[in-house]
């Protein structure tokens, strides 16, 4: 058997009331050796309030191939930006 | 440099692929590690990252010499965090390198069998307090003048981790200054401690970037891949125009008398290193291969029951889990 | 400070405290660059300069009341005489486990000990203790998930463990022994009683060794004479040959 510990995805909210970010990966033997572990090698300059580990074998990734058909349809629709439309200087801030 | 004499691969491979990799390159846009790429890109990589991290983990060894010797509380937290900052670099790029098919623990035993390299400076002893200025002054120095430009390398994992290594490293090469500047500051024996250690590290700092490849095939292949970013000799001279004068501010002397201005270039001419020594290092006979393989044979041997242990226990709760749902 | 202690009691407590920090720690950085993973190299590493940390608080403040000394001339120019840590921090660190095993039963006591010194009626322990016991709480967690998972891992860590366990045993009880220092402390308000530390102890080392399946040893025996100075072991000397060595050979220069 293998006996390589799993790869672990990391993730840290860097401060209160931002979004965990991926600050990349480290290896431990489970989920709460991975907290720690994160811990010890990601927030040794005080970069975290937060931290989520998952397995990598359980991220599903998108395929690059697949980058037309996914990303390129909302390339058109224009109207989603508020810069798409044009309002008098009169009406003030929206 | 931390990852020296890198071969780059030959492709073969469909011609239209290849120019079109080579477009998004050029265009600046990151290679991600589920994008189509060259295998020869692959491999040359994994070689290159894996000997960028091994060169990190090795390199904890000479500095970590002097840990339990430090000569004061706030230089032993110090050099003690700087130490783990080189552990925690080799990480990053093993989880950089694990993005391209090969496992963390492939790449350690390619290390430990002698089948993949570390750097040629990481071979040399440290012998006086000093040399821990030196290095940090001197090594990360000229490490620090390649990990900048690759944090623009083409590779999306290895750019993020150059980019989070250079954060961490800008404290690195100022402590070791410090450390050296007090040591040039202070009383005879000290001077000469520090005398030494610049005497004993200029030419390997030197020998860091690796030998001229103005004319090699692979440099041009790696370069057009943006994988490697200057030539060494680019970096040979920027390093040696930077340091001249911070060697001069303290009052110690560079061991080449042939070092002098250049008015008409605008850069330092300097003698080159002593490159059979060089290649006496590579092969495996410098003044420290042996003990420093030996020491991480040692610990990877020794931690092995450790591994398997926290592993077998993590799988026993796994299953015990599963059997209580 | 509300009631007046003898200074000397106090600085041997504070001696005592920081000598322990100062051992450990020194002991825990042998590790770096040598660690079964890197995982854990970097966490021992944490650990260290954690200890190292509380050494400059606790010794600067013990350096403060013997006449202006700084934590460093305490830490690099006595003899190991004037040590007071207790035995455990100095033996050897062994394999990983021993040395997982030994900072776990120290952490026990040591994040017990800070509990209790957070509420000192020195304010300056009572600070110290404050930062340092957040830290500690995280050696803790770390050292016991450790002891647990080696312990309850395959039967070659398991045994390991057990050893270590039997090796380490011996050198707990020192850490829960009172004396006339212990006793002004005590009345000053300054620092619990040691040994009324020991039930508290017994309970939370025996839960995580019985998850850990590993049997403590049923000689209460105890070795001492590190905390009152009177006997350390040889090993001491040793460390101290190299932690001090800088200082002693070039005396008066700054580093």
């Amino acid at each position: 058997m293998n006996n390589e510990w799993p790869l672990w995805e990391i993730f840290i909210r860097g401060q209160h009331g931002m979004s965990h970010r991926h600050v990349g990966s480290l290896h431990a033997p489970d989920a709460k050796m991975a907290i720690k572990n994160a811990r010890d090698v990601y927030t040794r300059r005080n970069e975290g309030v937060s931290i989520w580990v998952v397995e990598a074998n359980n991220i599903s990734a998108s395929s690059p191939s697949d980058k037309g058909p996914l990303y390129e349809p909302s390339e058109s629709k224009v109207y989603r930006h508020p810069t798409f439309f044009d309002i008098p200087e009169e009406v003030g801030a929206m | 440099m931390y990852a020296q004499m890198v071969k780059s691969e030959a492709s073969n491979e469909d011609p239209e692929k290849l120019a079109e990799f080579q477009a998004r390159i050029d265009a600046d846009i990151k290679i991600e590690p589920k994008d189509w790429m060259p295998q020869a890109y692959r491999k040359t990589l994994i070689r290159q990252i894996g000997q960028h991290a091994h060169s990190e983990i090795v390199g904890q060894l000479p500095e970590g010499n002097w840990i339990t010797r430090a000569p004061t509380l706030e230089r032993k937290a110090i050099l003690l965090a700087k130490v783990q900052d080189e552990a925690g670099h080799g990480l990053y790029l093993y989880c950089a390198a694990e993005t391209l098919g090969v496992s963390r623990d492939e790449l350690t035993e390619m290390l430990l069998d002698g089948r993949m390299k570390y750097s040629s400076i990481f071979n040399y002893p440290t012998l006086n307090w000093a040399d821990i200025g030196a290095v940090g002054w001197l090594v990360d120095g000229a490490a620090i003048m390649n990990q900048v430009p690759l944090q623009r390398t083409s590779f999306g994992p290895y750019s993020r981790a150059m980019i989070r290594i250079c954060k961490e490293e800008s404290f690195h090469q100022r402590q070791g200054y410090d450390a050296i500047r007090k040591m040039a500051e202070g009383t005879p024996e000290q001077r000469k401690m520090a005398q030494d250690a610049m005497n004993r590290f200029w030419y390997p700092s030197l020998m860091m970037f690796g030998p001229s490849d103005k004319d090699s095939v692979h440099s041009a292949q790696s370069m057009a891949w943006k994988i490697k970013i200057n030539t060494n000799d680019e970096l040979r001279q920027k390093f040696v125009d930077q340091t001249v004068p911070q060697a001069e501010y303290l009052g110690l002397t560079i061991p080449d008398p042939d070092l002098k201005w250049n008015e008409e270039r605008g850069h330092y001419d300097f003698s080159e290193p002593d490159w059979s020594e060089f290649f006496d290092v590579i092969k495996g006979n410098g003044p420290c291969n042996v003990d420093r393989l030996a020491a991480r044979n040692k610990a990877w041997d020794d931690g092995k029951w450790v591994r398997d242990g926290l592993l077998a226990h993590a799988r026993k709760k796994q299953s015990g889990n599963l059997a209580a749902e | 400070m509300s009631v007046s202690v003898s200074n000397d009691a106090l600085h041997q407590f504070l001696l005592r405290m920081g000598d322990n920090t100062l051992i450990l720690g020194h002991r825990v950085s042998e590790w770096c660059g040598h660690a079964p993973v890197l995982e854990e190299d970097i966490a021992l590493a944490n650990t260290a300069l954690d200890l190292i940390g509380q050494t400059q608080m606790w010794l600067g403040l013990a350096g403060e009341i013997d006449g202006g000394k700084s934590a460093d001339d305490l830490a690099f120019l006595r003899d190991a005489w004037d040590f007071r840590n207790v035995l455990l921090v100095e033996v050897p660190n062994g394999d990983f486990g021993r040395t997982l095993m030994r900072q776990f039963l120290f952490d026990a006591w040591h994040s017990i000990m800070l509990g209790r010194l957070m509420t000192s009626a020195d304010d300056r322990v009572a600070a110290i203790a404050a930062k340092a016991s957040k830290e500690v709480a995280y050696h803790l967690e770390r050292s016991g998930g450790t002891v647990v998972g080696l312990g309850d891992g395959t039967e070659e860590s398991h045994a390991r463990m057990q050893e270590a366990l039997d090796y380490l045993w011996p050198y707990v009880g020192e850490m829960f022994a009172s004396d006339e220092v212990d006793a002004q402390m005590v009345a000053a308000g300054i620092a619990p009683n040691p040994t009324d530390l020991r039930e508290e102890y017994d309970a939370l080392v025996g839960r995580i060794l019985t998850q850990a399946t590993l049997s403590i040893p049923e000689s209460q025996f105890a070795h001492k004479g590190g905390r009152d100075g009177r006997m350390h072991t040889e090993h001491l000397g040793h460390l101290l040959t190299q932690m001090q060595w800088l200082q002693r050979a070039y005396p008066g220069a700054k580093w």
